[in-house]
């Protein structure tokens, strides 16, 4: 037993000295993580049983067409509850808000404008949904769990008023042969995945935005010391989830051609899901975008291996439910630190 | 500071500018005038007005086509009639809201009640409340647990709407000489009991033809969730021949996942009828061929028979002096050649 040692061993099993050489500090940058590879490793293993199981249907280029448009939805989602998440927050509303902006975009009113407007709609009920959660968050100082259920009740329900509950059918073609088609041979709704998941990874890995969305969500109060206005960025960080919400139900409504109050239904438990999986903690100030990805691609692959081979949903859910306890349990710190000791 | 007020004023205008952009948004008037309603009692003696009646009723909330239809109905019938007075409380979903809903329509003493209860089992309690309290009770297609809960029942046949999409595809499939078909079946929420017992009588109707349900999903009777489970059912089965989806609200996804796959290979018949999908029957230009009506007629009738009960009259054709205990309504098959006629009854979803 030597007297001093270089890094300061504690009674937690958390390190807070300096990082050893393999793991840079939590910004998800592109040295190897253990954490993601073991992800990355279910997902190519889901794969292989989708294969195996039906080699002829699943490995297809319509296959894999028709899984990437179904994950984009709740993919944009995930990126902007992944940033909600690290800035030590959390967002109960994306279903919800999805299912507003989608209502709002269809009405008659707007349709009647074109699929230009329709968009912009679209978008501008996301982001002033995702405001309003940031300022009564951050400025009216309603804890994030309570302000963000207000708003999934009230957004929902303003979708169903809006709406008569009834679906209102897209008639306005532009909006439908647009993102319905195909650019450089690939689907739109997959490029839009692709482009909200490059700029989300710039935005939180390369900018100061990102930087000081960790320092927020590391220690909100020693930000705020260092001169971060906390406030506000929280209220962006909460803009930006909402704006990702516009996009998805541009997606939603593309897909299924009409807007409807009950889009978006239990978006906010697989968005968590999906991002907890990926390696961001729930607490905050640590994340990865790309372990967010590889999250919402694992759940896709299931439900496609599950439908395609004709399983009941009942045990697809409970599969789901292992793996998001078998993925945490994997990146807890302790497991971690006891691979890299053998 | 000059630049500060600039930019406050920028992005104060911008807001201001969003928001009346999205204030223009919200109308939801369309340019054709409401569809038309399904209504009952045009015709014979029982269309004179009678007694004044006052009818209490109480219905699960309109979040989805076929449930608004319903209420829609409903208070269209009663405007029809002259000496109807209805007495209809707000849509609810809680079990527990509805009880008191019904209760305060007991103390107001109405004359007849009419009851779609969010869940027969919960709600036959109440039922029997106002039967025991002389108000007569007209349950509407969630059947309570016991006939002393109510006076006359009437909905639908979710087995034989089944059976008839069976019977339906089974034909087809015969006349097209297709030895074994493939056939899918988008179910909706399957732990209702309607989808476990439609589910039945497809299967049923099948095997007396001799073919069997091949892939199947289930949905959740959204769009969303009908485009979702569909993407995926299209994707595993390459080869299909036809489909039958179990509501036309789901419909509305179904097709919009058949549409993005580029399939037209098969048929496809739809189920409780809505007014688009009767369109598109119509048309003919894609692949819905048809739809079992579970319609929301229903409550129409619901409504003319409280009526009758409250003027103490029986159905004219029949040689009973008093309305049946049970009625179920038919599902009929609606196709290319019968559509002109159910488009009466067709729903907007």
């Amino acid at each position: 037993m030597t007297g001093k040692s270089s890094t300061p061993v504690l009674a937690t099993g958390d390190q807070t000295g300096p990082p050893p050489e393999r793991e840079r500090p939590s910004r998800g940058g592109f040295t190897v993580d253990v954490r993601l590879a073991g992800l990355v490793g279910v997902l190519v293993l889901l794969c292989l049983v989708g294969y195996l199981t039906r080699p002829d249907g699943f490995l297809t280029e319509a296959n894999i067409s028709t899984m990437l448009r179904l994950a984009a939805a709740i993919g944009v989602v995930s990126v902007g509850m992944t940033f909600v998440i690290i800035s030590g927050g959390i967002d109960l509303s994306v279903g919800s808000i999805v299912a507003l902006s989608s209502v709002w975009m269809t009405t008659v009113a707007t349709q009647s404008y074109g699929p230009v407007v329709m968009v912009l709609c679209g978008l501008l009920v996301g982001l002033g949904c995702g405001l309003v959660n940031g300022v009564l968050i951050s400025y009216g100082k309603i804890v994030p769990f309570i302000a963000t259920l207000a708003m999934y009740a009230s957004a929902r329900g303003l979708a169903e008023r809006l709406s008569g509950r009834r679906t209102q059918v897209v008639s306005e073609t532009g909006f439908t042969t647009f993102f319905r088609g195909d650019f450089l041979g690939v689907p739109v709704l997959i490029w839009m995945l692709a482009l909200v998941f490059a700029v989300g990874w710039v935005l939180l890995n390369r900018t100061n935005f990102g930087r000081r969305t960790f320092a927020v969500g590391g220690n909100a109060e020693a930000a705020r010391l260092a001169g971060i206005d906390v406030k506000r960025h929280t209220a962006l960080v909460y803009g930006i989830a909402g704006l990702c919400c516009g996009i998805a139900a541009v997606m939603v409504v593309a897909r299924t051609t009409s807007g409807a109050s009950t889009n978006g239904l239990f978006y906010e438990l697989d968005a968590i899901a999906a991002v907890v999986i990926g390696g961001t903690l729930l607490t905050g100030g640590r994340g990865s975008l790309i372990g967010t990805l590889v999250g919402v691609l694992i759940f896709t692959v299931l439900n496609s291996i599950f439908t395609q081979n004709n399983l009941d949903t009942d045990i697809q859910n409970i599969a789901k439910g292992v793996i998001i306890v078998a993925a945490v349990l994997l990146q807890s710190t302790r497991l971690r630190r006891r691979v890299r000791k053998t | 500071m000059p630049s500060l007020d600039r930019r406050r004023f920028l992005w104060g205008t911008t807001a201001l500018g969003a928001t009346a952009v999205l204030a223009g948004c919200t109308s939801n008037e369309s340019a054709k005038a409401g569809a038309t309603n399904a209504v009952a009692g045009s015709s014979g003696e029982n269309s004179q007005p009678g007694k004044a009646v006052t009818i209490g009723f109480s219905a699960p909330a309109a979040d989805h086509g076929w449930m608004a239809a319903m209420t829609k109905n409903a208070k269209a019938q009663a405007g029809q009639f002259s000496d109807v007075t209805l007495k209809a409380t707000e849509g609810t979903n809680d079990v527990n809201q509805q009880i008191g809903q019904v209760e305060t329509l007991i103390n107001d003493k109405v004359d007849v009640l009419v009851i779609l209860p969010f869940d027969g089992k919960a709600l036959t309690e109440v039922g029997r409340q106002a039967t025991d309290a002389g108000i007569p009770v007209v349950n509407v297609d969630r059947i309570f647990d016991t006939p002393l809960a109510y006076r006359a029942w009437i909905g639908g046949d979710n087995y034989r709407m089944g059976v008839n999409a069976g019977n339906y595809i089974a034909a087809q499939m015969k006349s097209k000489n297709i030895s074994s078909p493939v056939i899918g079946e988008v179910a909706g929420i399957d732990s209702l009991p309607l989808t476990q017992e439609r589910s039945k009588g497809f299967k049923d109707a099948l095997a007396r033809a001799g073919f069997t349900v091949g892939p199947r999903v289930s949905a959740q009777f959204t769009p969303e969730s009908g485009e979702q489970q569909t993407a995926n059912l299209l994707q595993g089965a390459s080869k299909l021949d036809a489909l039958w989806n179990h509501d036309d609200d789901q419909g509305i996804g179904v097709l919009a996942a058949i549409d993005g796959a580029g399939r037209k290979d098969f048929i496809m018949v739809g189920g409780a009828g809505s007014r688009n999908m009767m369109d598109l029957i119509k048309a003919d230009s894609g692949v819905v061929k048809a739809t079992v009506l579970y319609s929301p007629s229903m409550a129409s009738s619901a409504i003319a028979l409280a009526r009758m009960l409250g003027q103490a009259k029986g159905i004219g054709d029949l040689a009973e002096h008093e309305i049946p205990a049970l009625i179920t309504t038919y599902s009929a098959v609606v196709s290319k050649e019968n559509v002109d006629s159910y488009l009466d009854v067709g729903f907007d979803s």
